[in-house]
């Protein structure tokens, strides 16, 4: 380090790029030692721009944002907020923001990004009127939408496609109005784009090509009403957005003299500095040393960390000569990528392309005269992405004909990623090779994809990259001999989706011949372990109409099989005693149910309390006197709630358009419907779900397995939602579906799960895990590629038709009632150690002598 | 030990309990292959039964140490190494049923009764 004394150095702008090229201060040890002063024109620190979209899928500003007060504060770095640099003073070295502020500087780095592009027609500032590029626009999309039924989006390229997604998701009829001939026209060819109009015109969205924008159409009262287009029809639109390209911010450097490129941006060598040495220019705002101005969030990244180093004195490393264009379209529910070459633009390049417009797909691989591989388009299946584009500059090791044809059409096995050099670079948003992410593994001992996403930051860009990075780091693990035994437990080294489908496809009904035939060897003839037995239990349950074994869980065998609380039909308490659930469908309940459980709780001396699940939970039963209670639950028409099984637990539902101003459809009552359908159906683990009347989400649908929120042509689906320790937003699966479109679709979702997720894996966690992720369910759900669809739907059939209450089973016979004994030698005899103290009017438990050792740590997933 | 003149044909499961064999259920059939039943002893203390896949049985103390319920009867059974236990239903902790001995922790362990089935 050649300064001793600190330095000022001062960041205009704190978007990705200048919250990155902080990170890249801190990592070089200069944040910390030298004075950083920040210069932020939003209201709010650097966020995930990129998923900015992610907004409308029910990400949080919170959740967007990359920066956050400890980082700040652990290397002193002065944020101001809402504060913009309005002029550079360079001669003496100072930058003046919009409140007054002065700050003199060593170093001065602009980071400015880009600002929309907006066609200089009339009406263009009308209200109604909306660009795409911050939290800020988003949020009065929004507001706005409210109001509107039509919008428009201005540009079709990739942003104005994502924008279109975000008009179409909130509920808007929604038209594409593109310039150039095709949509997407800086990314894909011809081809390409007609395939890819096929495909959003099939979506519900208009699309209008080869069209501009002459004037937005004000009403009365200065707002927006429609667009005239240049073939001189009127397209009648409530709100427009602009999406036409961005231009990079360089008035400030303008203003200060700095040179700027012909068509913008601040023109810099490939240290990232501008001509005066003092001032850098990184990200969006800067034109850089091969001529280029990039918009993408990779390029700017590698500037940050190339000005980050020159700024600590280390120059010796690379300079920034330019960077990939790929890209993938993230939203919409379309497979569009385009990486490399892909116009073949190179001298002597030619084509091999694979188009099927019936289903709407369309490959192109640009080759070079020596074979190799400079680029391609993707649009419709674009499974192969994320191992065409590391492979971008090589010479691919099977023929280009092999790597366009769908798999199963003499496409040869599928080349894995363990073929790639380790040059080739994996995550083009953080520019990580495949090295990089081996080495994680092997030398910085990580063992599962969240940690190398940790280690290495691969990954946690736009996401493209995952699959492939799960792929090298399972590769990776078993070659370093990490021979991860992926058994079930000590007595099956199967799986348990290997176990369901052993059990489905030989009709087996019982444990112990599944142990004995299919075992691990020394555990055969044993009598199984706290691991199998339920989770067999669970698949023969799930099974049960199919396989021909009786659907009550505690017949013969199986009783033996079930955790505690399944083989008492109720939840065990720390004290012994039991809480009772009954099932309240939708949380809908009338005045005289509710006062039979009044009646019942006040009876038996019960503690009452209303759950997180729109249910009444009885606490402080004992063994003997469940029957009793249920008994009478039964008797007033209530059945189990299955609050102990890994099983259907509860729909919320909120209020709807039955009662709600806001509500489009009746919540409730599909709440009910799903609730019935479902009741009893033994899964993996807990499946929770439910029902939104309207956008408003009162029922916290994206927080379940299964979610439904109304719009005004149907229900949009969501699946792996969770709360609990872990908390995940739900994914839409597919949108304004009628009635019988979704329940068909959430009975092959959960038949699918069942199928294939891990023992006490919810949703979520299968979602992230099972290979391919929301694409592939979708595509095994929606699209039916495996054929397996009409099999799914008739085990949902079976279970349906199938179903009886267990508890009024249990009360119709003698024998099963036999059970519910405190002891076998004195069943009239209650457990004295199950004893209750009051609190506030109600009972608790009186712990027997609690000399209690250390407890594990409760809770997540095991139970 | 002294046998009350029932009908020869009943076989009872007994306890060993303070120096006799204690008869704690007439009908071992009702017992489940791999669950558990409770059995109130005459000093008010209790004991988990269980009988696995063979046939054989075991009794151990049906207080749970970790948590001080009486709830060891209403556990998993499970057998490892040719070894039967149970695994307590509240926080799973697995106890050998021929020894007692905690197979999570080895600082703790319950009493272990012997048991039969004898007319
Ligand atoms: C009773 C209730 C709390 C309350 O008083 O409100 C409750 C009580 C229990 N929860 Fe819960 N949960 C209850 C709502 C929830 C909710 C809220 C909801 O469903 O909307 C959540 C978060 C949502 C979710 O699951 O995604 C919730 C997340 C959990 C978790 C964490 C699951 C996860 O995936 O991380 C566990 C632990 C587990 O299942 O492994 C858990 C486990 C439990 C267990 C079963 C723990 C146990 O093994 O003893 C508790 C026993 C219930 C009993 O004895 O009756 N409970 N639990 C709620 C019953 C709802 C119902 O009507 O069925
Ligand atoms: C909807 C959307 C989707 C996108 N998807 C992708 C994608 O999939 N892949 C990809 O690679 N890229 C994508 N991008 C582009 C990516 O977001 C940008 O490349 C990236 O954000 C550039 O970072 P930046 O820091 O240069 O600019 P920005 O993130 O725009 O940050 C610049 C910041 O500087 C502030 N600023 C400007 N002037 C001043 C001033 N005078 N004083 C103080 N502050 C000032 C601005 O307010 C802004 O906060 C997407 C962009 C959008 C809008
Ligand atoms: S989600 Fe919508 S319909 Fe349901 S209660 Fe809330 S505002 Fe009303
Ligand atoms: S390529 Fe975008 S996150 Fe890896």
């Amino acid at each position: 380090m050649s300064t001793a004394t600190p330095r000022t150095i001062v960041l205009v702008g704190h978007g990705m790029v200048g919250q990155r090229f902080l990170e890249a201060l801190a990592e070089h040890g200069v944040a910390g030692r030298d004075r950083v002063v920040v210069l932020c024109e939003e209201p709010r620190p650097a966020y995930d721009r990129v998923q900015l979209t992610s907004y409308f899928a029910g990400r949080t500003p919170e959740e967007l944002s990359l920066s956050d007060a400890e980082f700040l504060d652990k290397y002193g770095i002065e944020l101001h907020l809402g504060d913009p640099a309005e002029t550079i003073d360079r001669e003496r070295g100072v930058v003046t923001a919009r409140s007054g502020l002065t700050v003199a500087y060593d170093t001065l780095v602009l980071a400015t990004g880009s600002y929309p592009f907006v066609p200089p027609v009339p009406g263009k500032d009308a209200a109604g009127c909306f660009v795409y590029r911050t939290i800020e626009d988003l949020l009065a999309i929004e507001e706005y939408a409210k109001n509107a039924t039509t919008g428009a989006v201005v540009g079709g390229g990739l942003l104005g496609l994502e924008a279109a997604g975000a008009l179409k998701g909130l509920g808007l009829s929604t038209h594409i109005v593109e310039f150039a001939p095709r949509l997407m026209p800086v990314q894909v060819d011809e081809g390409g784009g007609a395939a890819l109009h096929r495909t959003i015109t099939g979506m519900g969205l208009t699309v209008h090509t080869g069209t501009g924008t002459q004037e937005i159409v004000t009403g009365e009262d200065g707002s927006v009403t429609a667009m005239r287009l240049s073939d001189g029809s009127e397209l009648a639109t409530d709100m427009v957005v602009f999406s036409a390209g961005v231009r990079p911010r360089d008035q400030l450097a303008r203003d200060c003299g700095l040179a700027v490129g012909e068509r913008g941006g601040i023109t810099v060598d490939e240290r990232c500095r501008t001509a005066d040495p003092k001032v850098f220019a990184i990200g969006e705002c800067a034109l850089a040393a091969d001529g280029r101005v990039y918009g993408l969030v990779a390029p700017g990244y590698e500037m940050a960390q190339v000005a980050a180093a020159a700024i600590a004195d280390q120059e010796n490393g690379n300079g920034f000569t330019g960077a990939d264009m790929s890209t993938k379209l993230k939203l919409l529910g379309v497979d569009v990528a385009s990486f490399g070459d892909a116009h073949g633009t190179a001298e002597g390049s030619l084509d091999v392309v694979y188009a099927d417009s019936r289903s709407g797909t369309y490959k192109k691989l640009v080759v070079g005269a020596g074979g190799e591989l400079l680029g391609g388009v993707l649009v419709g299946d674009a499974e192969s992405y994320g191992m065409l584009r590391p492979l971008t500059g090589s010479v691919p090791p099977i023929s280009p004909e092999q790597l366009v044809l769908p798999a199963g059409a003499g496409a040869p096995v599928a080349l894995g990623p363990t073929a790639l050099p380790d040059e080739a670079v994996i995550c083009s948003c953080h520019n990580v090779t495949k090295g990089a992410i081996r080495g994680a593994v092997t030398e910085h001992s990580c063992t599962s994809v969240p940690e190398v996403k940790k280690c290495t930051k691969a990954g946690t860009g736009c996401g493209s990259c995952v699959k492939v990075l799960g792929q090298l780091v399972t590769a990776e693990l078993e070659a370093g001999g990490v021979e991860v035994d992926k058994g079930l437990c000590g007595c099956f080294a199967q799986t348990r989706q290997e176990l369901y489908e052993i059990v489905l496809a030989l009709r087996l009904t019982s444990y112990r011949e599944l142990l004995d035939a299919h075992g691990r060897a020394e555990a055969r003839g044993g009598d199984g372990c706290e691991i199998c037995k339920p989770t067999i239990g669970s698949i023969i349950a799930s099974l049960a109409p199919t396989l021909g074994a009786d659907g009550y869980v505690l017949d013969g065998e199986q009783a033996a099989l079930q955790d505690t609380n399944d083989h008492f039909l109720a939840n065990l308490q720390k004290n012994g005693s039991y809480s009772i659930v009954p099932r309240i469908p939708g949380g809908e309940i009338t005045p005289e149910k509710l006062i039979v459980i009044g009646e019942v709780a006040r009876d038996f001396g019960l503690y009452t309390k209303i759950t997180g699940g729109q249910r009444i939970d009885m606490f402080g039963a004992r063994v003997e006197q469940l029957p009793l209670i249920w008994a009478k639950l039964v008797d007033a028409g209530f059945e189990s709630g299955h609050a102990y099984g890994k099983s259907l637990r509860t729909v919320k539902s909120c209020v709807g358009s039955t009662w709600c101003r806001y509500g489009v459809q009746d919540s409730v009552r599909m709440a009910i419907d799903l609730e019935l359908r479902y009741r009893g159906l033994r899964s993996p683990h807990k499946l929770k779900s439910a029902v939104s009347g309207c956008a408003r989400e009162c029922a916290e649908a994206q927080s379940k397995d299964f979610g439904v929120i109304a719009t005004s042509n149907g229900w949009n689906l969501y699946v792996g939602g969770n709360g609990g320790a872990t908390p995940r937003h739900a994914d839409l699966l597919a949108q304004d579906l009628d009635d019988d479109g979704l329940i068909r679709l959430i009975d092959r979702f959960l038949m699918f799960y069942i199928r294939t997720a891990d023992r006490l894996e919810r949703t979520s966690t299968w979602l992230e895990r099972i290979e391919g992720g929301l694409d592939h369910v979708r595509d095994v759900v929606v699209e039916d590629s495996l054929g397996i669809c009409a099999d799914l739907e008739a085990l949902m059939t079976a279970h349906v038709s199938g179903y009886r209450d267990e508890w009024a089973s249990t009360l119709d016979d003698p024998e099963r009632l036999a059970r519910f004994v405190s002891f076998v030698n004195a069943p009239e005899v209650p457990d004295p150690t199950v004893r209750f103290v009051p609190e506030r009017n109600q009972i608790k438990p009186e712990l027997p002598l609690l000399n209690l050792t250390t407890r594990p740590l409760e809770g997540t997933a095991t139970r | 030990m002294t046998i009350l003149a029932v009908e020869t044909t009943t076989a009872y499961v007994q306890l060993y309990v303070d120096g006799d064999w204690l008869p704690v259920c007439d009908d071992p059939t009702r017992i489940t292959p791999g669950r558990g039943v409770a059995v109130l002893l005459p000093d008010g203390g209790q004991a988990a039964v269980f009988q696995d896949r063979t046939g054989r049985w075991y009794a151990i103390d049906n207080h749970d140490p970790f948590t001080g319920a009486a709830v060891l009867s209403r556990g998993l059974m499970g057998s490892s190494d040719g070894s039967a236990f149970v695994a307590s239903p509240l926080l799973k902790q697995r106890f050998d049923l021929t020894t007692g001995r905690c197979l999570d922790d080895e600082e703790v362990s319950v009493r272990a009764y012997a048991v039969r089935v004898a007319a």
